[in-house]
């Protein structure tokens, strides 16, 4: 109790003496999450709207189960993959992303974009099929059609989002393989909140901890925001 | 007086059943057609045919010349909306559905003819309320002025007054007449509503069992019928008679799955 308290003591003085460290590992934190979760969404809500629209899909018995698996890998199998991918003896070791905070951001793609992909795939999918029969009734072009479906599924999307973001943020495993940990370059929240629990600095631990949550919580605030603007709950 | 669609030896299967069969029909450019006629007759089926939604297993459709099958042009289905039974709206406003028809189109601004169309229809000031939160008849209101916006040579309607109140289906039916009147569309209205088709059709027609039994100007077939179907369905008494089928439940198709 005795050392909680005193952690948290601490952790208030790191905050509002704004340590230079912290504010490290907070911008390279905002930096990989963010760089994954726009490639991820802009790469993955097309794929998920064309998967959910399509009548016809050869394969779709094959493609939506291997979606929903990928949507709950376990990061730190990703880590590895992405490890063996990018290391030196590796298909893509050529370009040195190893231990860098691309890397990082590669790995933190491949855990996000399989929840991106299949969250929009279901939201697409619960749309009123009757919207699609009024759009073309409506003279809408196949184009059209896709994006005012994708629309009317925007708080399915936005949940896709949110989804993908929280992922992305809480990893560690994926992160601490690919990035190493290493002080001020691959060093983001969660390993930092790791390497200090484990070498008994709590109070840091502790701050980052802190930090970490504000964060998450200031964000989602944002996207529910934004939620309960498109009409939703 | 020239045709807006040619129907010649017309036939639409599903899973070999054939729902619609009509050798031949016309539709005349500008006139308000109305089709009766018990569920399952293929109503919707004919329509959906019009609208281009589905190409015919058989035979010839022509719109105003042009011959159609699969892949329709889009400028040509541009010309012909429908308004189904249900509306279904966006979850938008009520002007921003009204406006989709046109945005479809390219059109980027029609503010003016959006709030026109809604005073018309008896929603003057509903424009920013979210479409989902309206009646059933404000929806369906809507859902004609979002079809009305974009100007079309064809107005197909599917039952458009089905479950609402007198004061709803006189408006609709008044700006039905009206642009039929004003603008000269040509309306194809279905309706199991005898009366409906009597108070706003020039020509009507009874649908049964996928074929047109009988099609002729309104006061003719209302008043002086030649077939005993139509005889026994204008007496309402088709339902006791055995004619009437009950269509199976529908499947849902299984591609959309
Ligand atoms: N998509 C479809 N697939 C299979 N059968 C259908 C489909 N749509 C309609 N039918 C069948 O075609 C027949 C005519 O239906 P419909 O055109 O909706 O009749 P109406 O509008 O006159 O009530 C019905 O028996 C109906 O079950
Ligand atoms: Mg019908």
């Amino acid at each position: 109790m005795e050392t909680i308290g005193r952690a948290l003591v601490d952790a208030i003085r790191l905050l509002r003496e704004l340590d230079p460290e912290l504010v490290e590992t907070v911008a390279l934190t905002l930096q990989v999450t963010l760089g994954a979760l726009i490639i991820a969404l802009v790469s993955g809500i097309p794929i998920g709207a064309a998967v959910g629209l399509a009548r016809r899909l050869p394969g779709r018995a094959l493609i939506v189960p291997v979606i929903y698996t990928g949507m709950g890998l376990p990061p730190v199998t990703v880590g590895l993959f992405t490890y063996l991918l990018l290391s030196n003896q590796g298909p893509l070791g050529g370009l040195g992303w190893l231990f860098t905070p691309t890397g990082m951001i590669t790995a933190q793609t491949f855990i996000a974009f399989p929840l991106v992909v299949g969250l929009t795939m279901t939201s697409v999918q619960g749309v009123d099929p009757d919207v699609r029969t009024q759009m073309i009734a409506l003279g809408a072009s196949n184009r059209q059609v896709a994006l005012t479906i994708l629309t009317e599924a925007r708080i399915g999307v936005t949940a896709a989002v949110v989804a993908a973001y929280g992922s992305i943020i809480s990893e560690v495993g994926a992160v601490m393989l690919v990035g190493g940990n290493i002080e001020g370059e691959t060093r983001v929240l969660t390993t930092a909140i790791v390497l200090e629990t484990r070498q008994g600095n709590f109070a840091l631990a502790l701050a980052l901890g802190i930090v970490l949550l504000g964060i998450a919580f200031l964000t989602n605030f944002l996207f529910h925001r934004l939620q309960v603007r498109q009409g939703g709950p | 007086m020239t045709n807006a669609y040619e129907l010649t030896g017309l036939r639409h299967r599903y899973g070999g059943r054939c729902v619609v069969d009509v050798p031949s029909m016309q539709v005349r450019t500008g006139e308000i057609l109305a089709l009766v006629g018990p569920s399952g007759a293929g109503k919707s089926t004919l329509l959906r045919l019009l609208n281009f939604l589905e190409a015919p297993t058989e035979g010839r459709l022509v719109y105003k010349g042009n011959e159609v099958g699969h892949d329709v042009p889009l400028d040509l289905r541009r010309k012909v909306v429908t308004v189904f039974q249900r509306p279904v709206l966006l979850r938008r406003s009520v002007a921003a559905n009204v406006r989709i028809g046109g945005r479809i189109r390219g059109e980027r601004h029609g503010g003016e003819k959006t709030d026109a169309l809604l005073g018309r229809l008896g929603l003057a000031g509903f424009g920013h309320a979210p479409a989902r939160t309206l009646s059933a008849g404000e929806a369906q209101r809507v859902a004609l002025a979002r079809a009305l916006i974009v100007e079309p040579e064809v107005l197909l309607l599917d039952e458009p007054t089905s479950n609402l109140d007198p004061y709803n289906v006189g408006l609709i039916e008044d700006v039905v007449r009206s642009e039929n009147h004003q603008r000269g569309t040509t309306v194809v209205v279905v309706t199991h509503d005898i009366f409906q088709a009597r108070r706003i059709a020039q020509r009507s027609g009874l649908m049964m069992a996928g074929r047109i039994v009988e099609l002729a100007d309104t006061e003719t077939f209302f008043t002086t019928p030649q077939r005993q179907e139509t005889v026994a369905f204008l007496r309402g008494d088709l339902v006791d008679s055995g004619a009437y089928i009950p269509p199976p439940p529908k499947r849902r198709r299984r591609s959309r799955r």
